[in-house]
């Protein structure tokens, strides 16, 4: 493979998707190239990056919206509104660890694969705070969506569409997402539980309380299980909400309470699926699914000798094991039987190369998908065979 | 006024066969062709605009919404999906070719689970219907539009509705699972499910707000989320519309955000305080609602915050709820806006752009300007905290040359957010209402984008015609004005 073709500016990359469109060579899309793990290997000889278009382009902390550009790292949106006492909603993660890299996430990357941390839950995901985008599509046409306002419902919703799209649509050349203050301190609630059935149960319990609970993740341990429940606001606030929900929380087990930097430390390692602790030769999956289906696709993962930890109150089971296709097919049969949805995270080339990463859209849906990857990409340039087997 | 396309005569010709087709998929009384039974249809919330459908058709299952638009595939006939009627802006105006697909009959609450937080509804189930069927557990249904006592969670997925609280819980698009879904070929497709974010194409965020240019929703599985212990509301009257503008940002910039942050000028204040006696301040040039939530002393120190930020912009007047009734009465007047506004004008058009919060004072003395221009009174009305205003234009239906000039002033006020850097609609949904001005906002390239799209779910333009895409462009031949 040669180099990416790295330009300075959006003309840049209008220019090297025409020339692609000229040649008829296919791109493999990327920003930081921090994800190239992820999903099916790109069928391209050569890579676009966005990495070289960089920097915040609009920040409004009263107006609550940060405009960037695509391959600005993840690292310098969140130094620019931390300093104003804000944050990305979603808690986006890095995934560093679970890609073996050291590259931190561009924005636009972040976006395209529509990635949220353990905050999802109860706040919305990274593409639900997408306010608006700028990409270019496959006749090298720059196209704008939503804007830079809060609350927008002009025309159809591309952002939406182009975020978790993994770069096969179009290319992100800037986004605007909205952002918040960030809370004044966290503190965790850990309950001790027999097995992760009814720690989903406390999450469930939690989640269904008037407390606001912003994080929700179970975790299994050698003959129990550890619900954590996460309150974040002003600390009087977090204080007697922390209160009630221990009491309310009381008949699940034995609980112990994070404080404010052990709490913080804690889920930034949720977020990055550190407690899952998946080896290097491992396959990872995300199995979504409603929440109490959870602890059975658990179940399912341990036959097969998986590992697993469970984010969004249940909902969000991660699975680290052999990779083979023997264990796919077994955690993409039992994700369906729940009727939820697996999905290949990270594996070897071979796997991914062998198996469908995401599960098969049906006949009629699959038509549509194709016509929607023809009117944005008519010929075919963007990320070939990544989704799906082209 | 806004041009509609020309019925198309084969189609008209052949009414009574249609019917017929029609009444054989959906047996009983569920296809209503007779006049006087047809007029209810012919008009939504935007009542200026008129037509008369070819005929209606209330189907009472997926499987005859499927049924009906197979058909009109086949035979080419163009289809209006209908919810309660509420779209403020002509989203369910009909054509005098088009078959409404009405979806009221499909007001079943399917499943509720608690446990997993959500409920799977039909699409004729009322906004506030869920909220209901589930508030006994202490649950509610985020979004609230104001027509929230009558709108269906269908159309509110079509139009991406709002309401007062999206500051803290989003809009439609960012409370639900799923959708079932039919296309104009009459396939059913489960768009999402009963999870969050499965990989794959965001479907589901397409098809949120796309205005029945892509398909019919007929079921709908929405998150359900716990109530918080409490709400209460106050209220602080400005001397300027600047003053009050900067309480909004530091309030924000405090870290603080409220569930509901409401903002009224002078004219609004009147009216609706004619209306309800919500004890408003009448010498106020601006007022603002805020709402916050949580246990009693959350609740108190909160508003407490809230109080010394607006103490510091020196406020005329300053009211904090010490109940839940007195909080009921400051949402009194701001609840009754619309028809406090209908009290005293004839008529009046609801506006619904979108604009960054830092220009309201430029954009308020521009509408300010644009009214005497105009010689027509407005009020403005509008979400402080995301900056989507509601400019309520008085004007007088029964006379045309008032409703040319308020359409006019509307444009203007619309062309001014987009200037601003902000958009024609925040809530409301383009419909027919706004169509002409997509140009304002999109690139012709942008729009064609937007066509090939909404192509590839329909790709003979049946669904929703004459609606969010201007008449005249690349890949709408088949419905250009003649």
């Amino acid at each position: 493979m040669n180099g990416p073709i790295a330009p300075m500016d959006e003309a840049g990359i209008i220019a090297a998707v025409q020339a692609a469109r000229a040649a008829q060579e296919p791109l493999a899309i990327e920003g930081q190239g921090s994800k190239r793990g992820l999903l099916r290997p790109v069928q391209a000889a050569r890579s676009l990056s966005t990495r070289a278009l960089s920097g915040v382009t609009l920040y409004r902390p009263a107006e609550l919206i940060i405009s960037a550009r695509a391959g600005t790292p993840l690292t310098e949106i969140e130094a620019t509104v931390a300093e104003k006492g804000q944050q990305l909603i979603a808690e986006p993660p890095y995934l560093n660890g679970v890609f073996a890299t050291s590259a931190p996430p561009s924005i636009g990357g972040v976006v395209a694969a529509n990635l949220s941390g353990p905050r999802r839950i109860t706040w919305g995901a990274t593409r639900d705070h997408v306010m608006g985008l700028r990409f270019i599509n496959g006749k090298g046409e720059a196209i704008r969506s939503g804007g830079r306002v809060l609350k927008n419902v002009t025309g159809l919703d591309l952002c939406k569409l182009l975020s978790g799209s993994y770069g096969t649509l179009g290319v992100i050349t800037e986004v605007t997402l909205k952002v918040l203050p960030a809370p004044e301190t966290s503190a965790t609630l850990l309950i001790e539980t027999p097995d992760l059935a009814s720690a989903v149960a406390a999450l469930s319990a939690g989640l269904g309380s008037p407390f606001g609970v912003s994080g929700a993740v179970a975790l299994p341990a050698p003959d129990h299980a550890v619900a954590a429940l996460r309150l974040e606001d002003f600390a009087a606030s977090v204080t007697y909400r922390m209160e009630k929900l221990r009491a309310m929380l009381d008949s699940f087990g034995a609980q112990r309470v994070m404080e404010d930097a052990e709490s913080r430390a804690f889920w930034r390692s949720v977020r990055e699926v550190e407690p899952l602790q998946a080896m290097p030769d491992e396959a990872i999956w995300r199995v979504s699914v409603r929440p109490s289906a959870g602890p059975r696709i658990a179940a399912a993962a341990g036959a097969i000798g998986g590992r697993v930890m469970l984010d969004w109150g249940g909902g969000l089971v991660w699975i680290a094991a052999r990779p083979s296709i023997a264990n796919h097919a077994a955690i993409s049969t039992a994700a369906s039987l729940e009727a939820g949805a697996a999905m290949l995270f990270r594996a070897p080339e071979s796997l991914r190369l062998a198996v469908p990463a995401l599960p098969a859209e049906a006949a009629p849906l699959a038509g549509i998908s194709a016509r929607v990857k023809e009117a944005l990409d008519p010929g075919g340039l963007f990320n070939p065979g990544h989704l799906r087997a082209a | 006024m806004i041009a509609l396309p020309a019925p198309k005569p084969d189609i008209l010709a052949r009414r009574a066969e249609i019917v017929a087709a029609l009444q054989a998929l959906v047996p009983g009384d569920g296809v209503i062709a007779e006049g006087i039974r047809l007029k209810p249809y012919e008009t939504d919330g935007l009542a200026a605009y008129r037509q008369v459908p070819l005929a209606v058709v209330l189907p009472s299952s997926t499987e005859q919404v499927a049924a009906v638009l197979r058909y009109c595939n086949e035979q080419g006939i163009r289809v209006v999906p209908r919810g309660a009627g509420t779209s403020l802006s002509g989203g369910a105006l009909p054509l005098a070719d088009a078959v409404v697909v009405g979806l009221m009959r499909l007001n079943t609450i399917h499943q509720i689970n608690y446990a997993d937080r959500y409920a799977v509804v039909g699409a004729g189930v009322t906004n506030i219907g869920i909220t209901k069927a589930v508030e006994a557990e202490g649950f509610f249904y985020a979004p609230d539009p104001s027509s929230q006592l009558a709108c269906m969670i269908g159309g509110n997925v079509m139009m991406n509705s709002g309401g007062a609280h999206c500051l803290k819980y989003g809009v439609t698009a960012n409370n639900l699972l799923g959708v079932k879904f039919v296309t104009i070929e009459g396939e059913v497709l489960e768009i999402g499910g009963t999870y969050l974010d499965a990989a794959g194409y965001d479907w589901l965020g397409l098809i949120t707000g796309s205005e029945g240019q892509l398909g019919i929703v007929t079921e709908v599985t929405v998150r359900i989320l716990r109530s918080a212990e409490g709400a209460r509301a106050m209220l602080a009257a400005f001397n300027s519309i600047e003053i009050a503008g900067a309480a909004v940002d530091a309030i924000i910039g405090s870290g603080i955000i409220p569930v509901a942050l409401e903002f009224m000028d002078k004219p609004c204040i009147h009216a609706c305080e004619a209306f309800a006696h919500a004890g408003y301040p009448l010498d106020a040039e601006a007022m603002l609602i805020i709402e916050v939530e949580g246990s009693i002393a959350e609740q108190d120190a909160l508003l407490a915050r809230i109080k010394d930020i607006c103490a510091r912009f020196d406020p005329i007047s300053l009211k904090v709820a010490e109940t839940a009734e007195q909080s009921l009465a400051i949402w009194k007047g701001r609840k009754g806006a619309f028809g406090a506004v209908g009290r005293i004008s004839p008529d009046y058009l609801c506006m619904d752009g979108t604009i960054p919060t830092s220009e309201l004072p430029h954009v308020l003395k521009r509408i300010g300007e644009m009214s005497d221009q105009y010689g027509l009174k407005v009020a403005n009305v509008f979400h402080a905290g995301d900056g989507n205003l509601h400019p309520l234009i008085m004007f007088d239906a029964n006379d045309a040359d008032s409703f040319r000039r308020a359409e006019a002033f509307g444009a203007d006020i619309l062309k001014l957010c987009v200037e601003v850097g902000g958009c024609l609609t925040g809530e409301h949904g383009v419909g027919v209402e706004k169509r002409d001005l997509m140009n304002v906002q999109f690139h012709p390239h942008e729009l064609a984008q937007q066509r090939a799209i909404k192509t590839a779910f329909d790709p003979a333009w049946l669904l929703n015609p004459a609606k969010v895409f201007p008449l005249q462009g690349a890949l709408a031949p088949a419905i250009a004005a003649t």
